[in-house]
């Protein structure tokens, strides 16, 4: 099969066949680089930044807090980014990609709102109080909770995938609308909150830990996701010649190994 | 084009007037759940007040929810949802007269029964004419984005417990914006900003919802 | 170790270890759960994809969409 934009172009990346063993070669570097991230990240957090001096020790919780808080919100619109596109440009490909984000998105708003009611419980007085922040997260995690009770509630993949990605775009208009009226609401309803990022003194360290766990999980995600691709790939596939070889493969690799031990 | 659209219009009134026991139902249902909350809550007038904006709204976006699935659900069985998308008229047209129709036979119900509902909770009498106006511009909008969701849910199993958890996270805004609208009131501080941001959600859903819908329906009926 | 006196004052957390180290704790839980979830995913689909292709036999490729999967049932 020979193909003349090869070498040329990335978008030879949207045919499944050569995504499925790119995706194979990036994972594990990205996993490698997950965990040397959150070792270099936690070290940061826990030893390097200095005590915040109104909130005291529970503030580190903000190293988990803060980034998967970031993560989840980004992850429903790169989910939506690549709905569009498999919308727009009918690539099955980048509906997978949606479809393989949206758990680790729950994954990391589900985290936020755990360490936000675990962080608020010190600081409030109460693990929940219907803050801005958490209010609005926790409707995040309805959405994701939608999208994935619906792609997988419809048996047909065709139809998955597209009832999916209006869904994700849907919510993702509505995102910034849900955002602003829960602020709103809250402002009139008590006041503003203390803030976890608006800790009186935020020391750059504080603020360099964040980041790198914020890389961290991204790298983390990158890798996770490339993981689940490739089986919805080959299940996809697997009709086709490359999926069939590619099985046969695995089969001989695991044999092997079986053999051995 | 108009004539599409005033046709579909007719007929779906005219089959809503002909299983008018639905729209009772709807009705009913939203009555009963209003009148539920004082025997959870205690009958006490002040809490009953202080809460009556928010549980109408709650009980009006219920009532919405467990009628929607009947909006295509009809036409899907029977093979006229086929037609119409067969046919050369733009979908999103008639998809926005379906949806007009759905409103004017289960949410214009609903908007009349509302301050009888209120008076019931002892909701103070200048807040009743902000509550008519705040569910007349706020129900259109759950129609219009719970017909999406209906569209997508389109002949699932269990698609009625999955069309809830799909629309009810899109439902807040107007939740708070329709409630606070009565509580602004009430408190004296005007009830303008909710129902200028309430008319601006309705023109938005208005021009996204039905292009929606018209797409989701596409691709349940593929 | 500029933060901490010792390593017990560490896991103390002046005090807010229950909430420290539970945030950490659940979501260092639910990272490998993940892991380990998509890890089973890939070995049953490569399982049950062989199983099928040997029962279609092998001209499954040309005869797209023919032949109907065995149990479908781990879509997590």
């Amino acid at each position: 099969m020979t193909n003349p934009e090869r070498g040329r172009s990335l978008l030879r990346f949207a045919a499944p066949q050569n995504f499925y063993p790119l995706a194979g070669r990036l994972a594990p570097w990205f996993a490698a680089s997950a965990v040397v991230l959150t070792a270099v990240g936690l070290w940061l957090g826990f030893f390097v930044a200095p005590t915040d001096a109104t909130q005291g020790q529970v503030y580190r919780v903000i190293f988990i807090h803060v980034p998967a808080a970031w993560m989840s919100m980004f992850i429903y619109l790169v989910m939506a980014f690549w709905s569009a596109v498999g919308l727009v440009m009918n690539t099955r490909l980048s509906f997978v990609m949606s479809q393989a984000l949206a758990p680790t998105g729950a994954m990391f708003c589900f985290v936020a709102l755990w360490t936000g009611a675990l962080w608020g419980k010190p600081t409030w007085g109460a693990y929940w109080v219907w803050d801005a922040r958490l209010t609005s997260q926790l409707l995040l995690l309805f959405l994701y909770f939608g999208f994935i009770a619906l792609t997988r509630a419809i048996e047909d993949p065709r139809r998955a995938d597209r009832a999916g990605a209006i869904i994700a775009l849907v919510g993702a208009v509505n995102v910034p609308i849900i955002y602003f009226s829960v602020q709103w609401w809250n402002t009139l309803h008590q006041g503003a909150s203390v803030s976890l990022t608006k800790a009186p003194s935020m020391a750059t360290t504080m603020l360099t830990g964040m980041l790198v766990m914020a890389l961290a999980s991204w790298a983390y995600t990158l890798a996770v996701v490339l993981w689940r691709v490739r089986p919805m790939i080959l299940e996809r596939e697997r009709h086709t010649e490359w999926v069939g070889a590619e099985l046969e493969r695995a089969a001989k690799l695991s044999q092997t190994a079986g053999g051995r031990a | 084009m108009l004539s599409t659209f005033l046709a579909v219009l007719r007929r779906d009134l005219l089959l809503a007037w002909r299983g008018r026991a639905d729209v009772l139902v709807t009705l009913a249902f939203f009555i009963i759940v209003v009148c539920l909350f004082p025997f959870g809550v205690g009958a006490e007038p002040n809490q009953l007040r202080a809460i009556a904006p928010g549980v109408l709204w709650v009980a009006a976006l219920l009532a919405c929810l467990l009628s929607l699935h009947r909006l295509f659900a009809q036409d899907y069985s029977d093979g006229t949802l086929e037609q119409l998308l067969l046919s050369s008229e733009p979908a999103a047209l008639w998809v926005m007269a379906k949806v007009l129709a759905f409103w004017l036979s289960t949410g214009l119900p609903v908007v009349a029964v509302a301050p009888a509902m209120g008076l019931l909770l002892d909701l103070e009498q200048g807040g009743l004419p902000v509550l008519i106006l705040s569910l007349l511009l706020g129900t259109p909008i759950l129609a219009l984005l719970g017909g999406v969701g209906a569209a997508l849910t389109l002949g699932l199993r269990g698609g009625g417990m999955l069309l809830a958890l799909l629309v009810l996270p899109l439902f807040v805004p107007v939740l708070i914006f329709g409630a606070g609208a009565v509580e602004a009131e009430l408190s004296g501080s005007g009830a303008a900003a909710h129902l200028l941001l309430l008319g601006g959600g309705l023109a938005g859903a208005l021009a996204l919802a039905p292009v929606a819908c018209a797409a989701a329906l596409r691709i349940s009926t593929d | 170790m500029q933060q901490w006196e010792s390593w017990s004052a560490f896991w103390d957390m002046g005090g807010a270890a229950f909430y420290v180290w539970g945030s950490y704790g659940l979501a260092f839980a639910l990272i490998a759960l993940e892991l380990v979830l998509v890890f089973q995913r890939r070995k049953d689909t490569t399982r049950r994809l062989l199983r099928w292709r040997r029962a279609v036999g092998k001209d499954a490729g040309k005869r797209n969409g023919e032949g109907t999967m065995p149990a479908m049932e781990s879509e997590t």
